[in-house]
């Protein structure tokens, strides 16, 4: 299957709408639900990956400089890591601005 | 073969279970719906019956532990009535939407309140737009043959879907008739064996019940309605080759002397006799009138119905059901809808009667029949009779 949420049809669904391919999941981006989105101020964050364990979507990953950053398909805005970052490093900002 | 015994009907339903090679039964018991799991209960206890019978702590759990059978692929048999089936009410839509083809018999009770363990048809009016396949018998044999084919209908590879067969509590669960069983060997080549194709299998898992978010769920509704409706042909077609095989033939609107009627009847379920008896009745005064017995409810038989009435003047629709404060009972109100187009229709005017058990005479029948016509003189069509209101 493997199509994007927008190009499913009715034909695409199986008998009871059954799932026959594990871990679909990741095509349905969430991200589009937030408001707000975090950004990290890399001068005041210290890479202690707390964001990472804290985020309820498991959204956050390491990038090859060793910070933890959102993945903005699927983070939902909740701001769990901007409230639970120790270094403040993380401000929610509204999603129409740049 | 083909001899009749004298049986109570919830223990020819138990019968009909067991011939059908049902392998799970998850039930709750109720009155009046008792008598039929507690006999699959003691066949299956006796060893008479190769099913396992799981006991539960309420109907929803009932219906939950149907839907957990029908997904590896077991034919499931569950019966349940009036504040059981309410109780399952969530679960049965779970059931169509994931088309698993639970068998389920509804012996038609009261709900409460008051506390009424009688018949009447609003609990499974309540469950109207739940997604099964719904039928209404008329008597102990009609009952279990159609426990039969409601097997091979909701199985059959192009329906999937959960099928309800209401029948009356008491009026018909409870009573002795005279019933033709089936030989196993004639029912086994009647009801093939069950092939679900996504049922769950170590080897090949699937996701059942996955949620739909908004930009599917409306494509999700339109299969399930297009599956429902497009179950007719093969309803028809299931009821009559079990007519070809078995010499009782079944249709989902049934007609009683309507030839040259000008007035007809309209019931579900066991009152039909009953109205029967009534238009014998009448007709030996020389009126010219005829009964419509609609037995599917779901899908509605919109083109049947149609057919049969479009000679008829008047139309006098019974509902042993009342949407309080709306337009009157379920059954009259659709049927209304089903004529709204049309160039030529009867009158159509609605009763409620037989509620919670209450009997419906032949001559509760001939009343509604002069009462029609009085109201359709006195130009009120729309008002809503309750028969035999004490005032």
């Amino acid at each position: 299957m493997a199509k994007s949420e927008d190009s499913l049809t009715l034909k695409d669904l199986n008998l009871g709408c059954v799932v026959t391919e594990p871990g679909n999941a990741r095509q349905y981006k969430t991200g589009s639900w937030k408001s707000k989105r975090p950004v990290t101020d890399r001068e005041k964050c210290n890479k202690c990956g707390l964001c990472y364990i804290y985020c309820p979507e498991g959204c956050i990953r390491v990038n090859n400089k060793g910070y933890f950053l959102s993945n903005y398909e699927y983070c939902k805005g909740c701001g769990i890591c901007a409230h639970e970052c120790p270094q403040e490093a993380i401000t929610m900002i509204e999603e129409e601005e740049e | 073969m083909a001899q009749k015994i004298g049986m109570e009907v919830s223990i020819a339903l138990g019968e009909a279970a067991k011939l059908a090679n049902t392998d799970v039964i998850a039930a709750y018991p109720i009155t009046p719906q008792t008598h039929i799991v507690e006999h699959i209960a003691d066949m299956v206890a006796n060893g008479e019956m190769d099913a396992e019978f799981i006991t539960v702590e309420s109907e929803h759990s009932a219906m939950s532990a149907c839907l957990g059978s029908a997904a590896v692929g077991a034919r499931t048999f569950t019966a349940t009535a009036g504040q059981g089936l309410e109780l399952m009410h969530e679960v049965l839509y779970v059931a169509s939407a994931l088309r698993f083809p639970i068998v389920m018999t509804v012996a038609n009770r009261a709900l409460s309140g008051p506390l009424n363990i009688w018949g009447d048809h609003s609990d499974v009016m309540a469950t109207r737009d739940c997604g099964w396949i719904q039928f209404f018998v008329e008597n102990g044999q009609e009952a279990f043959d159609l426990t039969l084919c409601a097997f091979r209908i909701a199985e059959d590879p192009t329906v999937m879907l959960p099928t309800m067969l209401s029948l009356d509590g008491f009026h018909l669960t409870h009573v002795v008739e005279p019933i033709t069983l089936i030989e196993k060997s004639d029912v086994d080549k009647f009801i093939p064996p069950l092939k679900h194709p996504f049922a769950l299998r170590p080897d090949k898992p699937v996701t059942m019940g996955a949620f739909a978010p908004p930009f599917i769920y409306t494509e999700t509704k339109k299969i399930a309605d297009e599956a429902l409706r497009s179950s007719k042909k093969v309803i028809v077609s299931v009821w009559d080759e079990f007519g070809k095989r078995f010499g009782r033939h079944y249709n989902p609107v049934e007609t009683y002397r309507t030839e040259d009627a000008k007035t007809l009847l309209l019931t579900m379920g066991s009152y039909s006799e009953t109205a029967m008896v009534a238009i014998d009745n009448m007709r030996t005064k020389g009126e010219k009138v005829g009964l419509i017995h609609l037995r599917l409810w779901r899908p509605f038989p919109f083109a049947e119905l149609k057919q049969t009435t479009e000679n008829a003047d008047n139309l006098f629709v019974l509902d042993r059901c009342i949407s309080l404060g709306g337009p009157g009972g379920p059954v009259c109100s659709e049927i209304k809808a089903a004529f709204y187009d049309s160039q030529k229709k009867p009158s159509i005017i609605g009763f409620i009667g037989g509620l919670g058990g209450r009997d419906m005479t032949p001559g509760d029948f001939e009343y509604m029949t002069k009462r029609g016509k009085e109201i359709i003189q006195h130009g009120t069509k729309n008002e809503v009779e309750m028969i035999g209101v004490k005032e």
